[in-house]
């Protein structure tokens, strides 16, 4: 568990904002790709449909138009064919192209112009017209109604003339001065002189363009959408720009936009080509064009749609999806936060239950978590494990305590075992003869060395060193027990063999658990300064004298303890004044330093000869100084006890 | 007023030409007033219909020139069935724009007339042939129909014809090219100003046609000029110099502000309940600029050259159209020679 300071909120790295910043993200770009995906699609369909939809309409528009024109057109050619093939007085011809007008509602009106002299040999123009005015048929001569250009050369007149076809003129405006926007159909008829065809005149049938306009004008596309004619010429026949109708051409409006792009469509319109294009329209709107011919005139018929008319129910609809979209991915990411929250608050207040725990205190409550999924595991678990801890942290102050006890008892031990050892010095100031010093480091606990020196009767002084085996309170136990029987044998029997077999007897009975201890055991006759001693299994004193240091040799002797029945021998030692007897535990020759070497006995061999030899205090402590030094720190780990007997003589 | 900000547009234009109107009064009458001088009552008679070929007597009109001249101008009607030459010659106009042929043929036929100044200093008339048609040069026209319009405006392409030695099947042309559009004619008389401009606007490109230039063809007749009858410049000499110095500051002020003459012939074409056409007419307007003030011409703008003067004197002489001419002092009402 991350460790944070004062139990802080966790930031940036938070479940929650992970959950919420990796779901949202990802919901929201899955939104997005299908959103676009749709959009795109539905409107490709659309176009698609669109293409259809707006081919249907502007054919149907062009059948209706072609429809009137075609019934003019057929009606034109039917007078033409009938002045071909009969032989009409003229009142026969009045009456025919009168009929005509008055029986096809479509046509505005109707006229024959002849030739010149092809009427009449005595007058040179003729071309009697029936027209509608007012509701009613009126009539007149366009010999002598066109004051100032005569009919010969209108273009309704002289096309299908040079052409020899049916034709429809471009559009324009009568001279009548009424504003009619007028188109004539015209078809020239013939006659035969002398097997000779030559042209007689020209049947032309006016319509106004009005009916034709209005029926594309009507057409409404959407809200803004909308058809327009176009003339031969390209001229704009029926537009929403008002303005431009007979007087602006697709290719002067190109010129004034400065637009090659809108003159070459032009050149497609007016070349009675079909498409289906995407184009900024002339009202400036981006729209979808489909163009027609009108095949009959050579006029194209446009239809237009607005593509953001088009596109608005998509545009709304993926509108829709996205406000639906972006209220899930909120609903998802709040839903995110309730789970990721319901996750995280068991384990934030987990966390700073840890956090209180962490600094010791167990007793604190931890949260309740009810939930029996991964959570509510680790929530139960962790009340396990902080029972646990508080029942194992209750035992071990028990056991500690415990401990301390147990140690303070010991301390007090090594205190009483110490207080027997006789530690007044100078001993005996009284006696001049020798002096006596000794001292007796305890290792950690209660050890099992100890020494003694006193005096048996005026003349013999007993000192003895020893150390039982092992630690502890046995070795204590088992020290008073040597040490007291030693004391009190020495006082009784006088005789160091004597005395150690006399106690090893004793310490063997029951010694079930087979303790035991090294003793060396002396006794100096003061008056002479012969030393009798006796050793069991003991580390073999130092004798200083005027030779010098050396080991003393000594028979090693048997510890005390193990076997009843061992057998000491006493030997002697005559010192002589100023000759100084050493006797040492092995704490002092296996005293170890961090790299376990040994101080060792030829090391104290020469401590004792390069140390002060006068006064016994002095010598130990030196010695002491040096072992010391030697373990340069590592623990004492036994006894450290020395005692030093310097023979002054007797004083003469 | 602020209601009336829907009025429809074509009130609004006879609301504009009304104000335009009496601004012209206004500033009209002020010189007027100031000289004491009552404004002499003069009259034009003009080639044809409203259009920008004669955009700066209208703006002249309009934008008081006249008025400052000392002049009240009535431009007459023109167009199918008025002829310039009658109206002057019978006395109901002062001045009327004609073409030098014409003025040369009628001069010779017996009306006195005077060239007060040249504005079209070159030939503008083409003859156009797509170039699916073969016809590459005047002598590809040799048999072929070719649209011609009625009067004097068939001189030039008739001497050209007679120049080269075709013969050429005549179709009498009217004032639109769709007979040519349809293919009823091979070939088709057209103004660089109007009807050429017409075809490209007509769906026909540049590319698809082939044009012949009578002035590249040796047939460079100058066009419009302003003319009256001797007699009237006698009786007042220095109101044809007003005029003239009238008409040409009119041609100039429409030059430097084309959108403001375009507006002025629209409205006048409106009047006439004309088709109009602002970018038509803006291309004739600048048409006319080339033709008036041509670039890289010594020729002064409003002059008539004695060369050009009797270059189309002995054309038409040597094409029997006229028997002779009279001198160039004459003929521009300037007696003593190298007057300007």
């Amino acid at each position: 568990m991350l460790r944070l300071p004062g139990g802080a909120v966790p930031g940036k790295s938070s479940i929650v904002i992970k959950l919420v910043l990796v779901i949202t993200l990802c919901s929201t770009l899955i939104f997005a790709v299908a959103l676009g995906y749709n959009y795109y699609s539905s409107r490709s369909i659309l176009e698609k449909e669109l293409e259809s939809n707006a081919r249907n309409l502007s054919l149907s528009l062009v059948n209706r138009v072609e429809t009137e024109l075609s019934v003019v057109s057929r009606v034109t050619e039917g007078v033409a064919r009938a002045l071909e093939t009969g032989r009409y007085s003229e009142k026969e011809l009045h009456t025919l192209i009168r009929t005509t007008v008055e029986k096809n509602p479509e046509i505005f009106g109707s006229g024959v112009a002849f030739e010149p002299y092809a009427f009449s040999k005595t007058s040179r123009l003729y071309a009697p017209y029936y027209y509608r005015e007012n509701g009613k048929i009126a009539f007149t001569r366009l010999d002598t109604s066109y004051l100032y250009v005569p009919y010969l050369l209108w273009d309704w007149y002289q096309s299908p003339r040079e052409l020899g076809r049916l034709e429809w003129s471009e559009p324009y405006f009568d001279d009548g001065g009424g504003n009619l926007a007028m188109s004539t159909c015209s078809v020239p008829f013939y006659g035969e002189t002398d097997g000779v065809r030559h042209l007689k005149g020209i049947v032309a049938t006016d319509i106004t363009l009005d009916s034709l306009t209005k029926l594309v004008s009507s057409v409404k596309i959407l809200k803004t959408g909308y058809a327009a004619l176009l003339s031969r010429n390209g001229m704009v026949l029926a537009h929403p720009l008002k303005d431009a109708v007979m007087n602006e051409s697709f290719f002067s409006i190109a010129e004034a936009r400065n637009d090659p792009s809108l003159r070459e469509l032009g050149k497609k319109m007016v070349a009675g080509e079909t498409g289906f294009i995407r184009y900024n329209s002339l009202v400036g709107v981006r729209s979808w064009m489909y163009y027609a011919p009108i095949r009959s005139t050579g006029w194209t018929l446009a239809v237009l749609f607005p593509e953001a008319e088009l596109l608005e129910n998509i545009n709304r609809l993926s509108l829709i999806m996205g406000v639906i979209g972006f209220a899930g991915v909120l609903l998802l990411t709040a839903a995110v936060v309730y789970i990721a929250r319901s996750i995280t608050k068991p384990l934030r207040s987990l966390a700073e239950a840890t956090h209180v725990m962490a600094s010791g205190n167990f007793d604190l409550e931890l949260p309740v978590v009810r939930s029996n999924d991964e959570v509510g595991v680790l929530a139960q678990d962790f009340q396990v494990m902080k029972e646990s801890l508080k029942e194992y942290i209750k035992n071990l102050t028990e056991t500690t305590a415990a401990k301390e006890r147990i140690q303070s008892e010991l301390q007090v031990a090594a205190d009483i075992q110490a207080s027997l050892l006789p530690r007044q010095f100078p001993a005996f100031p009284e006696r001049s003869e020798f002096d006596i010093f000794a001292s007796m480091d305890p290792a950690k606990e209660i050890g099992g060395d100890f020494y003694d020196f006193f005096f048996i009767d005026d003349d013999n002084f007993c000192f003895l060193i020893a150390d039982v085996a092992g630690k502890g309170v046995p070795a204590a136990l088992y020290m008073m027990v040597a040490k007291t029987l030693l004391k009190s044998e020495a006082q009784r029997l006088g005789e160091p063999d004597q005395i150690l077999a006399y106690v090893n007897k004793t310490l063997a009975i029951d010694n079930d658990s087979c303790m035991f201890a090294t003793v060396f055991c002396a006794i100096l006759e003061i008056s002479t300064g012969t030393v009798r001693f006796a050793n069991a299994g003991h580390n073999p004193p130092l004798v200083m004298d005027s030779q010098g240091v050396r080991y003393l040799t000594l028979k090693s002797g048997f510890v005390l303890g193990p076997m009843a029945d061992t057998v000491y021998e006493t030997e002697r030692l005559i010192m002589q004044p100023g000759d100084t007897l050493f006797l040492y535990t092995d704490g002092v020759t296996e005293a170890t330093n961090l790299t376990d070497d040994l101080f060792g006995e030829p090391k104290l061999l020469n401590a004792l000869q390069d140390g002060p030899r006068q006064e016994s205090d002095q010598m130990i402590h030196a010695i002491r100084d040096e072992v010391t030094r030697h373990a340069n720190g590592a623990p004492q780990s036994d006894d450290v006890t020395m005692v030093a007997i310097t023979y002054r003589g007797t004083v003469v | 007023m602020m209601k009336q900000i829907t009025y429809r547009w074509r009130e609004g234009f006879m609301r504009i030409g009304y104000l335009l109107l009496l601004f012209v009064i206004a500033t009209a009458a002020l010189p007027a007033a100031a000289s004491e001088t009552p404004l002499k009552k003069v009259s034009l008679a003009l080639l044809w219909n409203p259009q920008a070929q004669f955009a700066g007597y209208y703006v002249a009109l309009d934008k008081g020139i006249y008025a400052k001249h000392g002049m009240e101008l009535k431009i007459l009607a023109g167009g199918p069935g008025h002829s310039p030459v009658q109206t002057l010659n019978n006395g109901t106009a002062d001045f009327a724009i004609l073409w030098l042929t014409t003025a040369l043929q009628q001069r010779a036929a017996g009306i006195k007339l005077v060239n007060v100044a040249q504005l079209v200093q070159k030939s503008s008339m083409m003859l156009i042939s797509r170039k699916s048609s073969g016809i590459k040069t005047v002598a590809d026209m040799n048999g072929r129909k070719v649209g011609l319009w009625g009067g004097d405006l068939s001189i030039p392409p008739r001497a050209l014809f007679a120049r080269h030695g075709i013969k050429v099947l005549e179709v009498p042309q009217s004032h639109t090219v769709n007979l040519f559009l349809r293919g009823g004619i091979d070939v088709t008389s057209a103004m660089w100003y109007n009807e050429y401009h017409t075809i490209l606007n007509s769906g026909v490109d540049q590319e698809e046609l082939n044009v012949v230039s009578l002035s590249e063809q040796g047939m460079n007749f100058p066009e419009d000029g302003i003319y009256t009858l001797e007699k009237i410049l006698r009786n007042n000499p220095s109101l044809a110099e007003a005029f003239a110095a009238a008409s040409l500051e009119g041609w100039r002020y429409a030059f430097a502000h084309p959108d403001e003459a375009l507006d002025i012939i629209t409205k006048r074409m409106r009047e006439a309940q004309l088709p109009s056409n602002r970018i038509h007419q803006k291309w004739m307007l600048n048409r006319m600029r080339d033709l008036i003030m041509p670039a890289n011409s010594p020729a002064t703008p409003g002059l008539l050259t004695e060369q050009d003067y009797r270059a189309v004197g002995s054309a038409l002489q040597r094409g029997g159209l006229i028997r002779n001419y009279p001198d160039y002092a004459t003929f521009t009402g300037r007696r003593r020679a190298g007057e300007k």
